[in-house]
């Protein structure tokens, strides 16, 4: 008996063990795959002309490799969806923990996760056939397929990221610091931009740092709103392309394997994953370091 | 009348001799509160806002389409025969398959880490690496699954590489889950059971785990209805937007709705796009629905844990 | 019971969480640059009364109040909240100095209110006023969080003088403390109550006998007994005072 429990035991902690050590094959297996095939996109066109080309014509003659107009396409979605989220997050973090009701928190929780829970497509479908129009009313020069509004639905998609994270950064805050600036004679104003927000600051940092890395990784609502038209430009009103953008447009197409356009895919996909593993990691260790220092 | 005005006086004698203190609060503050709080205030109420005005804009354009024949129906030319059987019928398959592959290896996973793991040096490695995993963008996931799944292990541009695609995607929303579902058990639940000379895989199996389901359902529901909404990675391995036949194995080729739904948006006419509403509406019914039963789980459970 | 100013006096004062009552038909007046200290066993309200007096139980949900606290002649409960506090500080049981640097953290009140006055003047004055001058002078600008637990509560401490209350209410100011920085602040008090009157909350009976001209004995939400420290502890009129102070429960 002992013993079977004792092999029981060893059996039992090898195969959670391996279960779990899938994640780390999971990480070995994207860096793997998307290095392997970069490398070779590396052997047909210089690292130098992908990197600072201006110039984004893979699928024309004659091709070229410039990612910035992918780039530039992705950071003025991820400004724009930052214009929007920051703001309205942070400040209905500020509502939800220093001035609303335990009913009005009833009701925005779960508005703010159904919020989340909405699938990229809808807000993409939303942006195109309402954003837009109601944006061509204000701007009637806009293009059909504009930064703008996709940047505005990857705002309202991050928003509730932005806004737990911060509430959280907030709750983090102890309470006996706001009574110090209340017991001043401060109001609640003061006291949160004077004494809460540099006291969560780091926290609410990393709460930026990470949503809006989601909003660089995020694909369909701007595949389907903000167009396919990759050129090194800075006007919201005009179409534009992602870099996950374009993965799709790929995608989408026959394309055969080993060729050329096939292999962009992916040198773009490592470019798109160490921007944001980049920003994730800061994200985190600040999240960490903070967190540490609270237990301390 | 006189009272009044002789208090008033006292008042200001007071005031006066008080003159160092900051008796009165300078009436700009006051103002730059209230007006800091209508902004946080309107800023809040401005996300319900949204979600009406999105909710009102989907069922506006998407009733019209929406009916019995939509649903049963595949993909066609003409607006009115078209419907969303295929992609319905793919999801179900996918979502399935997805969950059969995926839950055990996450619980199993999540178990490790918060049962066995986490003091260790490997135990730290792979926390890190989750949460690094959760914030990979979910296109690179599809790369991933077009060159291991459907490529490398030949599985084609079947269901199954969809969803080992979609399990490596929603593994770390499910490991966390379960992590914090194992986390609130208890460890008066261990204790008693090492205290009768279990071994840890026995504490662990019949204790924990029981005790921690219903968290660790309602987590791993809450994650498949995210896995429901994914689109970008499964255009990448390849499934289809046009299929009209209902999936019959896990080999089979196979659409989901979200594709569907993006195939309709992106045409230029008007009707499809009431078409992609209507998928959507069908979409957020089923997940709704999942979420629903994610709900009922939590609250059936609280109660039993409360008496 | 005396004959001096009384600056702060509750009548008839209820305080209720909810349904629950935490404070029955309070009276008790507070004199004038006395500190006075309110003892009882744990859960008898005495913190609770302690932040009525500069409304800080406006921020739990559940607090209803009824009665009135008199303070210059007017009813606290009915004044601003922000004018009241700004007129009777408050330091508290662990000391928390905001996360900014030590000149900032005594400056940041006044600066608030608009009041116009000389920052490096001030800050010194609060400084030596708080007995912590000589050890941070050439410190000003380093973080207040770099100082020790008994530096921190007495900036915390230097904070609420540099608004020049009235009255200081001190909430267990030591309980957080080492023995050697508790003697620190309990001479600090001694020389404050010159120009401030001080109700202190405290658990430590010593503590209590040693700082305060007055002491109010609370338990179970009542005021037991008020009278002159000595008296009190020497010779308590009444049986429940005198077996709390004898340590018979508590």
């Amino acid at each position: 008996m002992h013993r079977y429990a004792k092999k029981m035991e060893i059996l039992a902690r090898t195969l959670l063990g391996s279960c779990a050590f899938l994640s780390i094959l999971t990480t070995i297996g994207i860096i793997l795959v998307l290095s392997t095939e970069t490398i070779e996109f590396f052997g047909q066109v210089s690292p130098l002309d992908f990197l600072f080309g201006t110039k984004w014509e893979p699928l024309l003659e004659p091709k070229s490799f410039g990612v910035l107009p992918l780039v530039s396409g992705t950071l003025m979605i991820m400004v724009g969806s930052g214009l929007i989220a920051i703001p309205i997050g942070l400040f209905t973090a500020v509502y939800l923990s220093e001035y609303s009701s335990f009913r009005t928190r009833q009701i925005i929780k779960p508005v703010l996760e159904i919020l989340a829970g909405i699938p990229t497509i809808v807000y993409g479908y939303f942006a195109l056939t309402f954003i837009t129009p109601v944006l061509k009313n204000i701007f009637p020069d806009i293009e059909v397929f504009n930064a703008l509004s996709g940047a505005i639905v990857v705002g309202i998609m991050i928003l509730p990221m932005v806004s737990s994270l911060c509430d959280d950064a907030f709750q983090g805050v102890p309470r006996q610091l706001k009574d110090g600036g209340y017991a001043l004679g401060a109001t609640s104003f003061e006291v949160i931009g004077q004494v809460v927000i540099p006291a969560a600051a780091s926290r609410i940092m990393a709460a930026f740092i990470l949503a809006l890395s989601r909003a660089i990784g995020e694909t369909m609502a701007v595949t389907l709103a903000a167009g396919a038209t990759p050129i090194f430009r800075v006007n919201p009103l005009e179409s534009i392309q992602t870099m996950t953008a374009y993965i799709v447009q790929v995608s989408l197409g026959d394309t055969p394997a080993g060729g050329v356009e096939y292999l962009t895919c992916f040198a773009v996909a490592s470019l798109l994953f160490v921007i944001t593993l980049f920003m994730n990691v800061i994200g985190q260790s600040i999240m960490y370091r903070v967190k540490k220092k609270a237990t301390r | 009348m006189m009272k009044e005005k002789t208090e008033i006086l006292i008042n200001s004698n007071q005031i006066e001799k008080k003159e160092k203190s900051f008796a009165t609060i300078h009436p700009g503050r006051r103002r730059a509160e209230k007006a800091f709080k209508w902004i946080s205030r309107i800023m809040t109420w401005s996300t319900v806002f949204i979600l009406l005005v999105l909710l009102y804009h989907l069922g506006k354009e998407g009733w019209e389409y929406i009916d019995w024949q939509f649903l049963d129906s595949y993909p066609s030319r003409k607006v009115a025969k078209a419907g969303i059987k295929a992609g319905l019928w793919g999801t179900v398959w996918l979502i399935i398959t997805t969950a059969v592959i995926t839950i055990p290896i996450g619980v199993a996973s999540a178990l490790f880490l918060e049962e066995y793991g986490v003091k260790g040096k490997i135990g730290k490695l792979i926390e890190i690496n989750v949460s690094n995993l959760a914030g990979v963008p979910s296109i690179v996931y599809g790369l991933l699954g077009l060159a291991v799944f459907v490529r490398w292990f030949n599985f084609e541009r079947s269901i199954l590489s969809g969803a080992l695609t979609l399990g490596l995607l929603i593994m770390p929303v499910i490991i966390v889950a379960t992590r914090e579902a194992v986390k609130a058990v208890p460890d008066s639940i261990r204790f008693g059971a090492y205290a009768l000379g279990a071994h840890k895989w026995q504490v662990v199996f019949y204790h924990v785990l029981p005790v921690a389901l219903p968290g660790i359902i309602t987590g791993v529901i809450l994650a498949l209805s995210r896995a429901i909404g994914e689109t970008a990675p499964l255009i990448i391995i390849g499934a289809l937007a046009y299929v009209s036949f209902v999936p019959e194995s896990v080999m089979d080729e196979f659409t989901v709705m979200p594709i569907q739904i993006y195939n309709w948006a992106s045409r230029p006419q008007e009707e499809f796009h009431q078409l992609a509403a209507s998928g959507i509406v069908a979409l957020l019914a089923l997940m709704l629905t999942l979420n629903f039963i994610a709900v009922f789980i939590r609250i059936k459970t609280t109660k039993r844990n409360i008496q | 019971m005396n004959q001096e100013n009384i600056v702060l006096k509750t009548k008839d004062f209820n305080i209720f969480y909810g349904e629950k009552q935490a404070i029955f038909n309070m009276n008790l007046d507070i004199c004038e640059k006395k500190v006075t200290a309110i003892i009882g066993p744990s859960g008898c309200g005495k913190s609770t009364l302690l932040r009525s007096f500069n409304r800080m139980n406006d921020f739990v949900p559940s607090f209803n109040c009824n009665g009135a606290i008199e303070f210059e002649k007017k009813n606290i409960l009915k004044l601003d909240p922000m004018e009241v506090r700004t007129r009777i500080g408050m330091v508290f049981q662990k000391p928390n100095p905001f996360p900014k640097s030590i000149y900032n953290n005594i400056i940041w009140g006044p600066k608030i209110h608009g009041h116009k006055v000389n920052y490096d003047e001030l800050v010194e004055d609060s400084l030596k006023k708080a007995a912590l001058w000589d050890e941070v002078k050439d410190r000003l600008n380093e973080s207040a969080l770099e100082l020790s637990g008994g530096q921190q509560q007495r900036l915390c401490i230097a904070r609420t003088i540099a608004m020049k209350p009235e009255v200081i209410l001190m909430d267990e100011p030591c309980s957080a403390l080492d023995p050697k920085s508790t003697i620190k602040i309990e001479d600090l008090i001694d020389d404050l109550k010159n120009d401030y009157t001080i109700v202190i909350v405290t658990h430590n009976m010593q503590q209590a006998a040693r700082v305060s001209d007055y002491t109010a004995f609370f338990y179970e939400g009542e005021l037991i007994e008020f009278d002159y420290t000595d008296k009190l502890f020497t010779k308590p009129s009444n049986k429940q005072t005198e077996d709390y102070i004898t340590g018979r429960f508590g």
